[in-house]
């Protein structure tokens, strides 16, 4: 299973990747993203592959990462 | 035939400035950190990709017009080193200049991810150093240097980098203005509109 690693002390709270991954990632109150799933690194289902990667390009900070394929 | 290819490396040039431009003025808007031009943020970071890698295109279209092109006779040496044309070699020299920086710029953005970000932004900021590379380029060597078209595009050009790089040092352009209010957590907002009365 593919899971989204967030970098925390990249990320800067653009909040490009909660545009992209709405169902995965809900902006907290200072814009950073937090999982919905509430896990530090959230597993990304199947069918959201595709715009887990358009996130994780266009993150301007470098922070995001795909990891694992280990399920 | 001669005359196309000809026309063609001027008309490519003409495009790959106003698209240059687009390039900067976008980036500007990303690193605002807010939507910016009616855009979501991931939509200014992707046009602003999908704008340079198109002035790209149009840049190769034009060196390889004028290397192709009997008139221009530029040697494949002049496309890498800049100041040493035949014709006119300052003005030749800002447009490989230009080309070697754009090519420094591109390349190390599709490589980011390898690179780490603190490589990747060091030689971002040479595109300040590119656009007016580009700019002079245009005004000192085209051959349509002087036609009113031309200063009228480079003019509205400059005047959009310039508002871009203005907003950019204003204090407003600050990191996200659009996030200022919300950097105090929602719960606690009304305490501080009563303390600060
Ligand atoms: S896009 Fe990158 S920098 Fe922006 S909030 Fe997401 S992880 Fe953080």
């Amino acid at each position: 299973m593919t899971r989204l690693h967030i970098d925390w002390t990249l990320c800067d709270g653009r909040g490009l990747c909660t545009e992209l991954l709405e169902e995965m990632l809900a902006e907290d109150d200072w814009g950073f993203p937090l999982a919905r799933d509430g896990s530090a690194e959230p597993a990304v289902p199947a069918p959201l592959e595709n715009a887990a990667a358009h996130a994780v390009s266009r993150c301007p900070m470098l922070a995001l990462r795909l990891v694992g394929r280990t399920s | 035939m001669t005359d196309a290819l000809w026309y063609f490396a001027r008309g490519s040039g003409v495009v790959a400035l106003v698209l240059l431009t687009v390039v900067v003025v976008l980036g500007i808007g990303a690193r605002s950190g807010r939507p910016a031009f009616g855009l979501p943020r991931f939509a200014v970071s992707l046009v602003h990709r999908n704008a340079a890698l198109l002035a790209v295109v149009f840049l190769v279209g034009h060196v390889i017009g004028l290397l192709f092109d009997p008139y221009a006779q530029l040697r494949f040496f002049d496309v890498v080193v800049p100041f040493v044309g035949n014709y006119r070699p300052v003005w030749q020299g800002f447009g490989t200049l230009g080309l070697d920086l754009l090519a420094a710029i591109v390349i190390t953005s599709l490589l980011r991810h390898r690179l780490g970000v603190r490589a990747w932004r060091a030689v971002h900021w040479l595109a300040y150093l590119c656009w007016p590379v580009a700019l002079l380029h245009g005004l000192g060597n085209g051959a349509d240097r002087g036609t009113w078209w031309l200063w009228a595009t480079s003019l509205t050009c400059a005047a959009a980098v310039t508002a871009a790089i203005g907003w950019r040092l204003s204090a407003t352009f600050d990191r996200f203005p659009a996030r200022a209010e919300r950097r105090v957590a929602p719960r606690l907002r009304p305490h501080l509109e009563e303390a600060s009365r």
